[in-house]
């Protein structure tokens, strides 16, 4: 008895371990996605396409926040990515060894601006290719906007929250629904500001974009405020002050008690607004998917709508959202010949047959910089359009995302421990001004 | 026979060795080279001498800071958790009743993983900090207390096993005889059980010591070095040099050579210490 139970043991191992080789043979694509958030639908996608071409398709997800260490881990596998993301020029710079130059391949001409691409130092060539674009900004409750907006003792004299044209507007209509949050029905304006470890990319890195978007745009030598960027070995971050302005209306009219702010997630503030507890929150579109899961959700889709992040600087009317891209895919330069043109016949696929495509806008909801998607493949979701209608509108600015060219993640989780420090109070706000400053200095050499 | 019995050597031997030189004696060779290299993936290193030691402790001060805020750790949480163990240990060796119980319930923590204890605690300590207005990350002092408690709560029945083995182990001839010529209870503690189980000293202090030095689920989970890296241990330090920065992998390595060196003669040191204090009983 016991010899037959150890022999059939063994075979089962000896299975297990021919099975683990074989399926790892058969795929000659390797996708290491970034989002999480997507990665059953790009295994749902892998399996469509393997139905129409017999090609298998590897899809690995890297959990949030662990992209970077994964791919090092990966990419020094024999059977390596063979199609990885790089997050901007920086990323760029970091995995440039490993892109191959695509500028030929049909999906680097699906680009709408070829300028989107990532080039070499020279400019030349293609490595990485944009395959998103995303808009972030403030994104309010109009439910509780127009109920305070009907309040009779209201201080502002605007009607709607679509008036709401500048950080002083802002402020007022702000500190005016604190002080009715009861008769409001909610517990603080904004939802948490989110300072624990790894939690603060809303503020370190997407918030700070639009000071320092203002200040290398002035520069003289560069027209390309990201080019600017890229080049300035220092930044004298001139508006600090505006910075601090918004910044000290979320903590300040939050939910959440200052002390309490380090032990918040991003998933506790959109929890926050999905269930109606808070009017405002700044996130991207991409948080549509985090706000319409939550359970018992009471926000109307209808009712989601953006505003600008407004800091208070001069003729800020026109400023709109921040809208740009750090999501740039890349192919493996180690990778086989015949892999390297599978995976770029499967991303042509992706963003150009009726299927990709399908996937793509309905599934994934990316706006995407390619010109195979016409006006009508727009995804559906509220915030989607939202940055949509915020693109088209003439007469609004688009800020860009220039915080890829913030010179490393190092710069940004410094920033993020001293706004954490600040809010807790064991440290002022020069303190913090000073971080970004001395930390953008030596993390650029 | 002898032939026959080295022949069977190799087969017993063999297979457990190759795994060694596989998962231990390789890595660690590459890594002792790579610690001197410049690379971002193992497989494109380039010599660059001494460099990465200097930037490890010269470009800021995080290593510095972190073993030296794992050192004040370690300190901490081995005097808590020999002090209790021992004490529980001498508790539960009395025969009172429920002994077993205890025992399991003291050892259980010690079956859970790092990273799942390290939230339980985030949210029992968070879940008392909040009714003040603060959360483990307000402080510096939060986190560090909350790893000793935690440390401690984890390695408390396991070291408490140990003690109890060595306590069981003193000959009862021994202890009657102290009794019968008037030996006090403290007397009998100092001059004949502690000298008796200087052995399980030795191993609990090494396990602690080591496992102090090397923590890193346990501080990832509770506080990730918030705030400001104040709360940041040797290890999480490595791991955030090697995969946080790019470019800094070799530094990484680097400082992971310097805490091998570190601990290595820390464990060392203690060893021959306490052996020299063992007696044979």
């Amino acid at each position: 008895m016991k010899k037959t139970i150890a022999l059939f043991l063994s075979i089962v191992c000896v299975v297990a371990l021919l099975t683990g080789c074989g399926e790892r043979s058969k795929a000659d694509i390797y996708f290491l996605n970034f989002k999480p958030e997507s990665a059953n639908v790009y295994r749902e996608l892998a399996q469509k396409y393997e139905d129409e071409t017999g090609i298998a398709i590897k899809v690995v997800t890297a959990a949030a926040n662990t992209y970077e260490q994964t791919l090092k881990s990966e990419i020094a596998k024999s059977s390596a990515p063979t199609i990885f993301q790089v997050n901007g020029p920086i990323g760029y710079q970091s995995w440039k060894d490993y892109c191959l130059n695509i500028e030929s391949s049909n999906f680097a001409k699906l680009l709408t601006d070829e300028a989107l691409a990532i080039r070499d130092e020279n400019g030349n060539g293609v490595y990485a290719v944009p395959y998103v674009v995303e808009g972030y900004g403030i994104i309010y409750n109009d439910a509780i906007m127009k109920k305070y907006f009907a309040l009779n003792d209201k201080t502002v004299d605007i009607d709607s929250a679509d008036q709401i044209n500048s950080f002083a507007t802002l402020k007022a209509v702000v500190e005016d629904m604190t002080a009715k949050k009861s008769v409001l029905g909610i517990d603080g304006v904004f939802a948490s500001t989110s300072l624990s470890s790894g939690e603060d990319w809303r503020w370190q890195t997407h918030l700070l974009n639009v000071p320092l978007y203002y200040e290398l745009s002035g520069s003289e030598d560069y027209a390309d405020p990201t080019i600017a960027g890229l080049n300035a070995k220092e930044v004298a971050f001139r508006y600090a002050t505006n910075y601090k302005n918004l910044f000290d209306l979320y903590i300040n009219n939050s939910i959440t008690e200052k002390g309490l702010l380090g032990s918040k997630s991003t998933s506790d503030s959109m929890a926050e607004f999905a269930l109606s507890r808070v009017a405002m929150v700044q996130n991207g579109n991409w948080a549509w998917s985090q706000i319409k899961d939550v359970k018992g959700n009471t926000v109307k889709e209808e009712d989601i709508k953006f505003l600008p992040l407004y800091i208070g600087v001069e003729d800020e009317e026109n400023q709109g959202l921040c809208i740009g891209t750090e999501n740039y895919l890349a192919i493996n330069k180690n990778a086989s010949k015949d892999a390297q043109q599978k995976s770029l016949d499967f991303l042509y696929w992706l963003f150009s047959s009726k299927t990709g495509k399908d996937y793509v806008t309905n599934k994934l909801d990316f706006i995407t910089p390619f010109n195979s998607f016409s006006e009508q493949e727009l995804p559906s979701d509220p915030l989607a359009r939202e940055v949509v209608r915020y693109m088209n509108d003439e007469t609004k600015q688009t800020v860009p995302w220039i915080f890829t060219s913030f010179p490393s993640d190092v710069f940004k989780t410094e920033v993020g421990g001293a706004l954490l420090e600040y809010v807790q109070g064991s440290k002022r706000w020069q303190d913090v001004e000073n971080t970004v400053k001395s930390m953008w200095k030596s993390e650029r050499q | 026979m002898k032939i026959g019995n080295k022949r069977w050597f190799a087969v017993f031997v063999l297979p457990t060795f190759v795994a060694f030189c596989v998962a231990f004696l390789v890595p660690f060779i590459m890594g002792l080279y790579l610690s001197f290299c410049d690379f971002r993936t193992v497989s494109d290193a380039e010599f660059v001498g001494l460099q990465n030691y200097m930037r490890a402790f010269g470009e800021n001060g995080d290593f510095l800071n972190a073993l030296w805020f794992t050192v004040r750790f370690a300190i901490a949480s081995v005097i808590s958790i020999n002090v209790i163990a021992f004490m529980l240990a001498l508790l539960l060796t009395r025969g009172i009743r429920g002994t077993n119980l205890f025992r399991t319930v003291f050892f259980m923590p010690n079956l859970i993983g790092g990273i799942v204890l390290g939230y339980i605690w985030q949210l029992i300590i968070n879940g008392i900090l909040y009714n003040y207005g603060y959360s483990i990350t307000s402080d510096a002092t939060f986190g560090y207390w909350g790893l000793v408690v935690l440390s401690s709560w984890q390695m408390i029945g396991y070291m408490m096993i140990i003690y109890i083995a060595g306590i069981q182990n003193i000959p009862t001839a021994i202890l009657e005889a102290a009794r019968v010529d008037g030996a006090s209870p403290i007397r009998t503690l100092r001059s004949i059980i502690i000298p008796s189980v200087m052995p399980s000293i030795t191993i609990c202090l090494f396990l602690t010591i080591t496992n102090s030095f090397k923590l890193f689920d346990q501080n990832l989970a509770l506080t990730a070095g918030a705030p400001s890296k104040q709360t940041q241990m040797v290890a999480l330090d490595i791991y955030n040099t090697f995969y946080g920065r790019v470019g800094y992998e070799g530094v990484g390595q680097a400082k992971a050579v310097v805490f091998f060196v570190l601990v290595a003669v820390v464990a060392l040191l203690q060893l021959k210490l306490t052996r020299s204090q063992e007696v044979e009983n």
